[in-house]
């Protein structure tokens, strides 16, 4: 069960309109009618690539041919809010995504992807505009995401972003996925349940 | 210096500190349902693992289940899910409340009606309504599917510890006003992300007086307005509701963990991260304008208008109408809906539609509106069919179904069509959540979804249905 840290990330990337972009969004309920999460990449975020109406390609930034080869999300607000469905990242990562910028997460889809080892790191809104600016301008402009010293460069940008200290140390000693160290600690786990009346 | 309920919880079911300094948390009781489990039984045999305690992992299915006929998946991939946890379930000795076993329901009503919820204890679903079963004084946890696994195989998870805000509510709730107005307006209040890194602890002489099914309303969208969990303290109308059911403990045991339940509940002298106290008085009739749970107004007030807003506001005002085609600045009231939703973990209890049954009797629901009333569990349609409840709705023109998510985000058959909008007992009215692409969703009390169907358009029920100030005596 080794895995292999990680400390950097890098590649084009693509931005992301909108704030509170919730998990329903990033993958419509109806496609999570599956047993496996293996299909899941071609609906991320589905209803907004897709004109509901017509089921014609939209004008949303994933439909555009210049950001196909993006490896990196750059979104705003409230990223991943709502449901604590896991296809959401999961469908990020099978549709070819390996790390997400953005102004802030919420709590269960961060803790989501970083178990699967998809980064997620935070900037103010100042530099997340002026990243995204820099991307809509020049689609194969080379995102750098540094886990190591916490920056993201990109072309003349530079700038520090933040993650939570535990899923930084987990993705660095490639340890993000616990179940190891989980199962590592089988007697103390059965002390505790002893220990509770209502498990006993 | 005492301890807020939640520390002590914590205490209890700490394992251990991992690697990255996260806690390694004891769940003691973990629900599944068919959407996030089958991933990670399969994550389960990919690793050659199994399931550490059967007994304390307990399934259902409620997402996909027809109400209709329910013994009818409607489609393949709905029948896949199902046999899936079935055999999940068989392969690895998991208690599993099938249809046929008259206990199916939404994950997050049959936990509490099987007295499989506990005081003190710690839940995790995958699910982001586990929240819920924090009316019982419990902490839970809405969970991943990695996390899942992580549950099936340790019986525990990485966990970061959270800061704890106190809402106290105090005072009674003017009539009309309901436990669905009380999380509608903290919400809007707070915030959709106010309770970002928080657990929230509800309190007050109005929680004291709250039922068990008003206590599970609010907690159930703690979720709404960011906080990972939220919890009620343990008292006397906590153990009366578990006493006697399935999963409770009985005979000598029965007092022995009553006395233990009573000491999670949080000390005086607690203290908190933050702490947020409203009038209940103050609290109106809520509802949603948009796409987002903390767009909510008073049925008195006016959807926003961008022009008038501040420009950090603007933009999400301006995308919210877009996808709401609502005219800005206009009264919310005398909006017309299509279609009328009472069901959820939010608002599927018998209580909901008690309250919604002795409102609507006499009433009818307006042309051309759909209204369908789907109970939470197979065991809340049974008590209200005993009481007559369903003929109650049928004679006033809604469907009556069977037990299930439904229309909450309509992964069955029960799907909004085009852009029609609905009037909604359930949490969540994101783009797109109840089934059509272009769906509206309105969220309210159950009382205001009876009243919006009776007059086909967003209405006060206090008018509707007479309710006044001097009948609530
Ligand atoms: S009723 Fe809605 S919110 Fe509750 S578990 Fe079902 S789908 Fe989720």
């Amino acid at each position: 069960m080794a895995i292999a840290p990680i400390t950097q990330v890098s590649g084009t990337a693509v931005p992301i309109p909108g704030a509170d972009i919730d998990t329903d969004r990033i993958i419509p309920a109806r496609f999570m009618k599956c047993v496996t999460f293996d299909g899941l990449g071609e609906y991320a975020f589905y209803d907004v690539r897709f004109d509901p109406e017509s089921g014609e390609k939209t004008d949303h930034p994933l439909n555009d041919e210049r950001f196909n080869s993006a490896s990196i999300l750059v979104a705003g607000i409230n990223f991943g809010c709502g449901s604590s469905r896991e296809h959401a990242p999961q469908s990020l990562t099978k549709y070819g995504f390996s790390a997400i910028i953005a102004e802030s997460f919420a709590e269960i889809f961060y803790g989501n992807s970083t178990t699967l080892g998809l980064p997620c790191v935070s900037s103010n809104r100042e530099n997340i505009d002026a990243l995204k600016a820099a991307c809509a301008e020049n689609p194969t402009l080379q995102v750098s995401i540094d886990l190591d010293t916490m920056t993201v460069t990109a072309g003349d940008l530079s700038f520090s972003v933040n993650m939570p200290a535990s899923a930084r140390q987990a993705l660095l000693a490639g340890k993000y996925d616990p179940i190891k160290e989980l199962l590592d600690n089988n007697d103390k786990i059965e002390a505790t349940a002893t220990s509770l009346s209502y498990v006993g | 210096m005492g301890k807020t309920l939640y520390q002590k919880v914590w205490d209890a079911h700490t394992v251990g500190t991992l690697s990255d300094g996260r806690t390694q948390l004891f769940i003691g009781t973990h629900l599944i349902h068919e959407v996030t489990s089958p991933q990670a039984f399969g994550m389960l045999r990919n690793l050659g693992l199994t399931v550490k305690y059967p007994s304390r992992t307990f399934a259902t299915i409620d997402h996909i289940v027809p109400t209709i006929n329910q013994d009818e998946p409607a489609d393949p991939l709905a029948a896949a899910m199902i046999d899936a946890i079935r055999k999940n379930c068989d392969d690895f000795g998991v208690t599993y409340f099938d249809l046929k076993s008259g206990k199916q329901g939404i994950v997050h009503v049959v936990g509490p009606e099987q007295g499989i919820t506990q005081p003190g204890s710690t839940i995790a679903c995958g699910d982001s309504h586990t929240a819920t079963h924090g009316a019982f004084g419990a902490i839970a946890f809405g969970i991943g599917t990695t996390q899942v696994r992580d549950v099936l195989a340790t019986q525990t998870m990485a966990m970061e510890s959270l800061k704890v805000r106190k809402i106290e509510v105090n005072g009674k709730l003017r009539p009309g006003v309901y436990a669905k107005d009380v999380t509608l307006h903290i919400i809007r209040m707070l915030g959709a992300k106010g309770g970002i890194g928080y657990a929230y602890e509800y309190s007050g002489t109005t929680f004291d007086n709250f039922s068990m099914e008003e206590r599970m309303t609010v907690c159930n969208m703690a979720i709404e307005g960011g906080a990972r969990c939220g919890y009620v303290n343990p008292d006397e109308t906590t153990f009366e509701f578990l006493k006697g059911r399935p999963y409770s403990p009985t005979g000598d045991d029965w007092d022995k963990s009553v006395d233990e339940w009573k000491s999670f509940a949080t000390d005086a002298d607690a203290e908190f991260d933050d702490i947020i106290c409203i009038n209940a008085e103050d609290i109106e009739p809520t509802v949603t304008w948009g796409i987002s749970p903390d767009h909510g107004i008073s049925i008195g007030e006016s959807i926003p208008d961008p022009a008038a807003a501040d420009p950090d506001e603007k933009a999400v005002i301006e995308e919210a109408l877009a996808y709401m085609k609502l005219p800005a600045g206009t009264p919310i009231k005398g909006i017309p809906i299509d279609v009328a939703f009472i069901g959820s973990c939010t608002n599927g209890r018998l209580s909901d539609f008690r309250e919604a049954a002795k409102l609507l009797k006499g009433h009818k629901v307006a042309n051309g509106v759909k209204a369908i009333a789907v109970p939470g569990s197979q065991i809340t349609a049974i008590q209200c069919e005993k009481e007559g409840l369903d003929k109650i709705f049928e004679e006033a023109g809604f469907e009556w179904r069977a037990a299930g998510c439904s229309m909450c985000l309509a992964m069955n058959p029960d799907k909004l069509v085009g852009d029609q909008i609905c009037a909604s007992s359930s949490n969540r009215n994101f783009k797109g959540r109840q089934g059509s692409p272009i769906g509206r969703t309105v969220l309210m009390s159950p009382i205001m979804v009876a009243a919006a169907a009776v007059e086909g358009r967003i209405a006060d029920a206090r008018e509707t249905f007479d309710v006044s100030d001097d009948s609530a005596a």
